[in-house]
């Protein structure tokens, strides 16, 4: 269990996203949990370690350490990507319950089904507009909240983005106030800093994805407001020439789902 | 072997579940095995090595740390995720005696094997009675070995050979005790996942049979 199981549940999700959300799903990946992994995790790997503070009291080190490092930036992380991952999942739960839904109506031989087999309702790829919209546009609010909080949050533990080289301690049991040193600070404000410019692409990819998704939603809208004003009561030609495909479509499905069932 | 037999397992579970149990399986993966593995681990990692007591007596550093810690947090934890992973196994295994039932006896005996009714209903509850046990004991074991769900920086210790009242740190205590909340938070969850899960399971079934007897009877 590691971040690729992650990979291979939120792939999934990957074919019904707009292509704003592809491009957020890649930079998820590829910048974010892959330099986590590969680069970070070693950066931090010795911070207890080599942080050094200027006494031989026992204790005083420990006690320092936590004092300035309520949680490691490495944890921090972690947690952030998990939580800005997860809201992709409601979406996924939502395609699979309608793709179950359109399953029983084929099993039950219903009217209204469109599709001539099961490996069609499995490989199809649903449209982003009814209650799916909803969900995902939830999925995309919940996400710029989650990263807003957590970049906040760093922001207010830390004091800023930058890890200094020197800090002074004096809780107890450290005898008097003490210089601590910090293992590679400058290569971890490198690093804090990629990884909040990288958060901050995020947060505006989810804006845009938002403000996209807003967007064609009112131009549906009043285009359907358009249709009903100028055709109150009769129907569309193309969807005359739609209702008519239908109508054969789904006699065609009733003789194949007589067939499978014989 | 690995946490993605872990994985595997729960996989293949997802499938003969309810709405509220794949939430579930959902939940237990990303937030509690995902979380364990990417951040919990690595915190404990060095728990031992960076305990320090304010004495240089040979041995006292041990003995004091096996006396505050007798079973470590992480190892407690991993426990509790196997522990309760495992009751949906007899899901699995009651599912796949159905099918091989089906095959020997080359008829169709239910309506489909992986439905949740009769016999499989009976073992789907009583998995959820005992996923809710195990969190619910796991939880009770974490707060009466360690007072409560919190860790000091310091705690001091006279067990033999230390020769007085020692102090002696904990190495990051207080990411430690965020993350031992975190734990007990999703545990939590799972419990209330649980239980709604029952009540849906024992209304709908309940409310099936009723209406059962109810066109019987006009009948």
């Amino acid at each position: 269990m590691d971040w690729g199981s992650l990979h291979t549940i939120l792939g999934g999700v990957n074919k019904h996203s707009t292509s704003i959300g592809k491009i957020w799903l890649t930079v998820l990946f590829i910048f974010r949990i892959m330099i986590l992994v590969v680069a970070a995790e070693r950066v931090w790997g010795d911070e207890q370690d080599d942080f050094v503070c200027n006494t031989l009291q026992p204790g005083c080190k420990n006690v320092c350490y936590d004092h300035f490092f309520p949680i490691s930036h490495i944890r921090l992380w972690a947690l952030q990507l998990i939580f800005v991952s997860t809201p992709a999942l409601l979406v996924a739960m939502h395609v699979a319950y309608r793709r179950h839904e359109k399953k029983r109506q084929f099993r039950k031989g219903d009217k209204k089904c469109e599709y001539k087999d099961i490996e069609e309702i499995r490989s199809q790829r649903f449209r982003i507009e009814g209650s799916l919209w909803w969900t995902y546009t939830s999925s995309i609010f919940f996400r710029l909240i989650f990263e807003a909080v957590f970049m906040y949050a760093f922001y207010f533990m830390y004091d800023g983005f930058r890890m200094p080289r020197l800090m002074k301690c004096n809780a107890w049991p450290c005898p008097n106030t003490v210089d601590c040193f910090v293992s590679r600070p400058t290569e971890k404000t490198v690093f804090t800093i990629f990884m909040i410019a990288v958060s901050s692409i995020c947060i505006l990819l989810n804006v845009a994805e938002l403000c996209y998704l807003l967007t064609k939603f009112f131009l549906r809208r009043s285009k359907k407001a358009g249709n009903a004003k100028h055709h109150p009561n009769h129907e569309n030609k193309e969807e005359t020439k739609q209702n008519e495909m239908n109508e054969l479509i789904s006699d065609s499905c009733q003789n194949t789902v007589i067939g499978f069932t014989s | 072997m690995s946490w993605a037999f872990l994985r595997d397992l729960l996989s293949g579970v997802n499938k003969y579940s309810t709405g509220i149990g794949r939430i579930w399986v959902a939940v237990v993966f990303i937030f509690r095995l995902l979380v364990y593995v990417a951040a919990a681990e690595n915190i404990w990692k060095y728990e031992h090595d960076e305990f320090e007591c304010n004495i240089k007596q040979p041995g006292c550093e041990n003995v004091c740390f096996d006396h505050f810690f007798p079973v470590s947090h992480v190892r407690l934890w991993a426990l509790q995720l196997i522990l309760v992973s495992t009751p949906s196994l007899l899901v699995v295994f009651h599912v796949a005696y159905r099918e091989n039932r089906e095959k020997r006896h080359s008829q169709t005996l239910y309506k489909s094997p992986g439905e949740i009714d009769g016999g499989l209903l009976c073992t789907y509850l009583i998995s959820l009675v005992l996923k809710t046990g195990f969190e619910i004991v796991f939880l009770i074991l974490f707060y009466k070995l360690y007072n409560g769900f919190k860790i000091p920086h310091l705690v001091k210790c006279d067990v033999r050979p230390c020769p007085n009242t020692v102090d002696c740190y904990i190495s990051k205590p207080t990411e430690k005790m965020i993350f031992l909340y975190f734990l007990v938070a999703t545990s939590c969850l799972c419990i209330v996942l649980n239980l709604s899960e029952l009540s849906y399971l024992l209304c709908k079934y309940s409310v099936k049979c009723y209406l059962k007897r109810y066109t019987k009877e006009h009948r």
